[in-house]
């Protein structure tokens, strides 16, 4: 029962630090998860289509080492494509770190847009130019038709092609001297185990000198004043205090026995909280960045005014928001 | 033996509170790379200026107040030395700042002017400076977000306790962030006057 609640509370806490790294914008819409290299929200695709395109960039990737997903959803309102997309992006880190070799195409099929967001490292071979005219002039003219999956097929194999024009992609990671914002803020967790096992130590002199419930309350409180000074938050703090006051109310009742046994199941509890990372999905991105390069475009008739008029070469479209 | 007990509980606590100083580092650190990209962007956008204008130019010569709007402020941007010291001279930041939106108002103007030149609008060389431009924008963009987030972290850590005496100690002050007011000029939309009349689609 007492290592139920010790387990619960210790996956409050790493709960908590989840919700706390997440910056989603109220009402705007989620990033769903990334699963594979296809992601239709909107059931456009047919599974076999959904499998081919797969398959077209599973092949590049193995090829190049670049990882370009495709992401459907129906829209991105209240935001402008180019937030979403940029949240998309930061969530699912494509490309390798260091190197920063990932793109997302991002269809928001009923707002009539999409975007090629382009990583930092792709920038070179994929500039906003390019990624503009692939838009608008490979993919637009299909989409225009509903024929989406051929308007994505063209579009996957085009950035296929232009990337590879001059591909320098090294196969080993290279660490890249480029100011990336790094991630940081996991930091106090760095605190939390050695921590927690600094507590159980003055818990065990507190108790000795206060008897075993003082001294427990006692660590306790010292627990959530440290927790609330390294952190900054009282959420935090006040579960650590319970972690700790539980912690060592619970080492009086146990001996030294009790004692094994019950760490070994508290680090359990620790590794399956905080690794989300394991059991999540068979691809996932590698840790590239995104500065917001590449470019959007719209396909509708109406909505843009600029979109009928100015065609300068076969295409009807784009060109003019 | 029991003092002894108490000062060693006493100092491992001290010692995990920690005194804050090496996040303030780290932060510090973080927000001149975030600052840096800011310039980088910025720079790029003053660097399209000269030929988005020569293009507009050619086919909307008349749009003299437009054209001349754009050169002045692009004039008036170049003209502050953007060093990564601005950062902590409030008054010279939003100078700075306000500089860079007049820009960028200035060439929002322009971006509608040329809406009603449909031969510069079928352009190539400004179709692809119009992208450039979309694409700048959008980058300027993320990296004041990614700069205001950073300097809201390092402010933050600036000012809580027990950092902030840390912070006294080593002369670590506030940054400046993008402000409200700054906000409100860029998201304020352009005037269109609407009893001009506009050359016909063709």
């Amino acid at each position: 029962m007492w290592r139920a609640l010790v387990l619960a509370a210790v996956l409050a806490l790493a709960g908590g630090a989840g919700a706390w790294e997440q910056t989603t914008p109220v009402g705007a819409q989620p990033i769903p998860p990334l699963k594979a290299r296809v992601t239709d929200t909107t059931a456009t695709l047919s599974g076999g289509q959904v499998g081919d395109l797969e398959s077209r960039l599973a092949a590049w990737e193995a090829k190049t080492g670049t990882q370009l997903a495709v992401l459907l959803v129906p829209t991105t309102q209240p935001e402008s494509i180019e937030e979403y997309s940029m949240r998309v992006a930061e969530a699912w880190k494509l490309g390798k770190k260091g190197q920063d070799n990932g793109a997302l195409l991002l269809i928001a099929k009923n707002d009539q847009k999409m975007r090629l967001e382009v990583g930092y490292g792709l920038e070179g071979n994929l500039p906003d130019v390019t990624a503009r005219r692939l838009l608008v002039e490979v993919m637009g003219p299909h989409f225009r038709q509903n024929h989406y999956f051929e308007g994505l097929v063209a579009g996957v194999d085009k950035i296929h092609r232009v990337a590879a024009g001059d591909d320098k992609i090294n196969p080993a990671p290279v660490d890249s001297t480029k100011p990336r914002p790094a991630q940081h803020s996991g930091d106090w967790m760095h605190f939390a185990v050695p921590g927690l096992i600094a507590m159980v130590l003055i818990g065990g002199v507190l108790r000795a000198m206060l008897g075993r419930v003082a001294g427990s309350g006692a660590t306790g409180v010292l627990a959530g004043l440290v927790g609330w000074l390294i952190t900054g938050s009282l959420i935090i703090a006040g579960g650590a205090a319970l972690l700790v006051l539980v912690l060592i109310l619970l080492f009086g009742a146990g001996g030294g026995r009790g004692r094994g046994g019950w760490f070994g199941d508290g680090g359990g509890g620790h590794g399956g909280g905080w690794s989300s990372g394991g059991s999540e999905s068979a691809w996932s991105g590698g840790g590239g960045s995104f500065g917001g390069g590449g470019a959007s475009a719209s396909w509708g008739d109406g909505g843009d005014s600029g979109g009928g008029g100015d065609s300068g070469g076969g295409d009807g479209g784009g060109g003019g928001d | 033996m029991r003092k002894l007990w108490t000062l060693m509980a006493v100092l491992v606590t001290l010692l995990l509170s920690g005194c804050g100083y090496n996040t303030m580092q780290q932060q510090d650190e973080q927000v001149k790379a975030a600052w840096s990209e800011v310039l980088n962007q910025y720079q790029r956008r003053a660097d399209l200026v000269p030929n988005l204008v020569n293009v507009v130019k050619g086919f909307a010569e008349q749009e003299k107040e437009v054209l001349l709007g754009v050169t002045d402020a692009r004039a008036s941007v170049g003209s502050i030395r953007a060093t990564p010291e601005l950062v902590n001279d409030p008054a010279a930041f939003k100078k700075f700042i306000d500089a860079q939106n007049q820009l960028q108002g200035a060439l929002s103007r322009l971006m509608l002017v040329a809406e009603r030149y449909p031969q510069l609008k079928s352009n190539e060389l400004f179709r692809d400076l119009t992208s450039q431009l979309e694409g700048t924008e959008n980058r300027i963009a993320v990296a004041r977000n990614r700069y205001i987030k950073s300097v809201a972290d390092y402010n933050t850590t600036v000012r809580s306790f027990p950092e902030n005496l840390t912070a006294k100690m080593f002369g670590m002050s506030l940054k400046a962030n993008f402000t409200v007011e700054s906000e409100a000029a860029i998201s304020s939309a352009p005037k269109v006057d609407f009893t001009k009349p506009a050359p016909a689609k063709p």
